[in-house]
């Protein structure tokens, strides 16, 4: 190949620069100095992010599988434990069982033992129990302690809290993933699903998935009609249209919610007008909040803007002759949309969709004040445990199947539409 | 859309159902909404409109919530918090978000789109979990019930808005403009604020009011790093509706749709006085 400029490794003098370094190595040094002042640009957003967002989120994952509390109060107690074998069907030695009162005794002065009987109460109810009523007589007891602390309470003779309290002392734990999907220990400590009655989450993670997967058909199914009028008018109309959408985007999220408790409450508008045409009997009038329709209903509504406008944007540029060369080709009209057109859609129609996905599986506001027992998502299970059961450990692990959920979705998108090309408004 | 003057009378027939189902989809939209307004005037306390509503006798409407709300100390503080809290998020995470996407418009920015995810993360994580993560690490840190605390994390929740909208106005921005300045002795200060920051102003407004509506209708993080001291407008009427649902909130609901269509029109005037300039500008 002949090339035009001359290769400078080849030319007996390299090119230099007006002050004598090579072109270069001045070329890489201009390129390193451009690079650095593009990075310097963005650390400071990134170091912001990082602190005020991420490392508290990882802070909170790691408490899903953080356990060093069992341990660190029972202190004396634990390396006994790993000595014993559970499997032998004979209670720990009396060793243990003194080291146990050391230990009861050296919690009651700071009052941690009740905080490893809330720990342990979520593996086995009653060690909350336990572990009160073992604190406050433990101070009267006496060797021998095998005997006394059974005294105390006889469920220090059952081998079963003893093995749950082995099984719970490791650093870390995998018993909040467990309870997070259903399943938990049998008495001899295999992994079990628990029976049916007590299988709440999985139930709610297939509830929440299903009920994002309706919300974000029946946006589609809405927003398509809609997207399609928009970009087909001149765009004087369209404007004007279009507002329509924006107006519900830009409107505060509680707004809606309230508005649609006004409308669908048992003494509120919807009602009022049905009872007024006659369709239902004063007596009889429609659930309709406080249960799955008031969610499916209150979220289309607030979601409904995140498909209109990424099919909208899309369809802008799908040109008119399309459609006419096919009718030209002799398509009917239906012919030429199904084949046609929709197929020119799909980006628009995967975008919309994987974000109103995003959003909905996520939810927590709407679902919280108008969702009922019914109508309640995996978001406020989350919230539950963090406020009210304060189990942290199991609203941790219930966060981060939920956020490896989102983000797989997130890795979706950006390969279907590409983050850079997401747009606003 | 004219129908051209060959549609069969079918066509025709589908042509205004397919109209008269766009405008029942567009109803479900706006009517929520405006359903609030009057239901705000309502004399009695109920969500519903009355029978001296329906027949426009004046003894059924009153300006009784709103007297509530202004003469309200919990809800004053609210809407001074809620204002507060926006305007210092709304600072942080437009400067810092500006600034980064001068970066990441570079075309010598290495890793662009694993950055930008990053960054735009906030958006996309549910918030839920945003709010139980900043929960414990800012109690960790000391910074739970504090405006600090919930001006940084709404500030966290604003950036990628920014980033996505000016971003999006640097795409085609023409670097020779800086450049030129260069030439004609303006020191790198002097263009930027010269050059760069009068072409990317729509952009960057139209980001921030992004970031000030986030902040101004976030309710779950304040939920959880945020206690009375620190209670926002969303945060009022989340209690209000799980204790007492009261008109009030109607209300308050009123004010908020006029202050959603103040941004919505100052949004849509910047965006398209954005795009008449740059139609202009060649590329």
């Amino acid at each position: 190949m002949i090339s035009a400029t001359a290769d400078p490794d080849d030319t007996a003098q390299p090119i230099v620069t007006a002050d004598g370094v090579p072109l270069k190595v001045s070329l890489a040094r201009a390129q390193r100095r451009g690079k650095l002042k593009a990075i310097g640009l963005v650390v400071p957003l990134f170091l912001f992010i990082l602190i005020t967002f991420f490392v508290p989120i990882m802070d909170m994952l790691f408490r899903s599988v953080e356990n060093q509390l069992v341990g660190e109060v029972m202190s004396r107690t634990i390396p006994l434990l790993h000595e014993w074998d559970e499997r032998s069907g004979e209670l720990p030695d009396e060793a243990t069982f003194a080291a146990l009162a050391e230990d009861f005794k050296a919690a009651a002065k700071q009052k941690s033992s009740g905080k490893v009987g809330r720990r342990l109460n979520y593996e086995k109810p009653g060690f909350s129990g336990l572990f009160r009523k073992t604190a406050r007589k433990i101070k009267s007891a006496e060797p021998p302690y095998q005997q006394a602390l059974i005294t105390i309470d006889k469920k220090w003779g059952d081998i079963e809290i003893w093995q749950v309290m082995k099984r719970e002392s490791t650093p870390y734990t995998l018993s909040y993933y467990l309870a997070a999907m259903d399943m938990g220990y049998d008495d001899a400590g295999e992994v079990v699903r628990n029976d049916d009655k007590s299988r709440i989450y999985l139930k709610l993670f297939w509830r929440t998935i299903w009920m994002s997967l309706l919300i974000t058909s029946l946006c589609l199914i809405l927003a398509y009609p809609i997207a399609y009028l928009l970009s087909v008018l001149p765009t004087a109309k369209s404007n004007l249209l279009i507002i329509l959408v924006l107006l519900p985007f830009w409107t505060s999220l509680l707004v809606r919610t309230t508005a649609w408790i006004a409308l669908l409450q048992q003494e509120g508008v919807i009602n009022d007008i049905v009872v007024w045409l006659g369709f239902v009997a004063d007596d009889n009038r429609l659930a309709m909040i406080h249960n799955r329709t008031g969610t499916i209903v209150a979220m289309v509504h607030i979601l409904l803007p995140f498909m209109v406008l990424p099919l909208f944007s899309v369809m802008k540029t799908i040109p008119p002759s399309y459609m006419r060369a096919a009718k030209s080709l002799g398509a009917t009209p239906f012919t030429a949309f199904v084949r046609i057109y929709m197929p020119n859609t799909v980006a628009g129609v995967g975008a919309g969709s994987i974000l109103v996905f995003i959003l909905s599986i996520g939810y927590y506001i709407t679902p919280a004040l108008v969702g009922g027992q019914s109508g309640t998502l995996i978001s406020n299970f989350i919230a539950f445990h963090m406020s009210s059961s304060l189990n942290w450990g199991l609203a941790a692990a219930l966060g981060s199947i939920l956020l490896s959920v989102v983000l797989i979705l997130y890795f979706l998108y950006d390969k279907i539409v590409g983050i850079d090309n997401m747009k606003l408004g | 859309m004219a129908l051209p003057a060959y549609t069969t009378p079918l066509e025709k027939l589908w042509h205004y159902t397919y109209l008269v189902i766009c405008g029942l989809i567009f109803f479900f939209l706006i009517a929520p909404i405006v359903v609030v307004i009057p239901l705000s005037f309502n004399a009695v306390p109920f969500f519903t409109f009355t029978e001296e509503m329906l027949t426009f006798d004046p003894a059924g409407y009153s300006l009784k919530w709103y007297h509530e709300f202004f003469g309200s100390l919990n809800w004053q503080g609210a809407v001074k918090n809620s204002f507060f809290i926006a305007v210092f998020a709304t600072l942080i995470s437009t400067t810092l978000g500006t600034i980064a996407a001068l970066g990441l418009s570079r075309d010598d920015m290495p890793h662009k789109s694993v950055i930008m995810g990053i960054l735009i993360s906030p958006m996309i994580v549910p918030v839920i979990i945003s709010a139980a993560g900043m929960y414990f690490f800012y109690t960790k840190i000391g910074l739970s019930s504090t405006h600090i605390g919930v001006i940084l994390a709404h500030a966290a929740l604003g950036t990628p808005f920014v980033v996505i909208t000016v971003t999006a106005t640097l795409v085609g921005f023409d670097y020779s403009l800086v450049r030129a300045a260069a030439t004609l002795g303006a020191s790198p200060t002097t263009a930027f604020f010269k050059i760069i920051v009068p072409l990317i102003l729509p952009g960057v407004i139209s980001g921030a009011l992004f970031a000030f509506i986030t902040s101004f209708d976030e309710v779950v993080v304040v939920l959880f790093v945020g206690s009375y001291e620190q209670r926002t407008i969303p945060w009022q009427m989340f209690s209000g509706i799980r204790e007492q649902i009261s008109p009030t909130i109607l209300a308050v609901a009123t004010l908020l749709v006029i202050v959603s269509i103040l941004l919505l029109s100052s949004v849509e005037m910047l965006r398209r006085r954005g795009e008449r300039l740059r139609g202009i500008a060649p590329h």
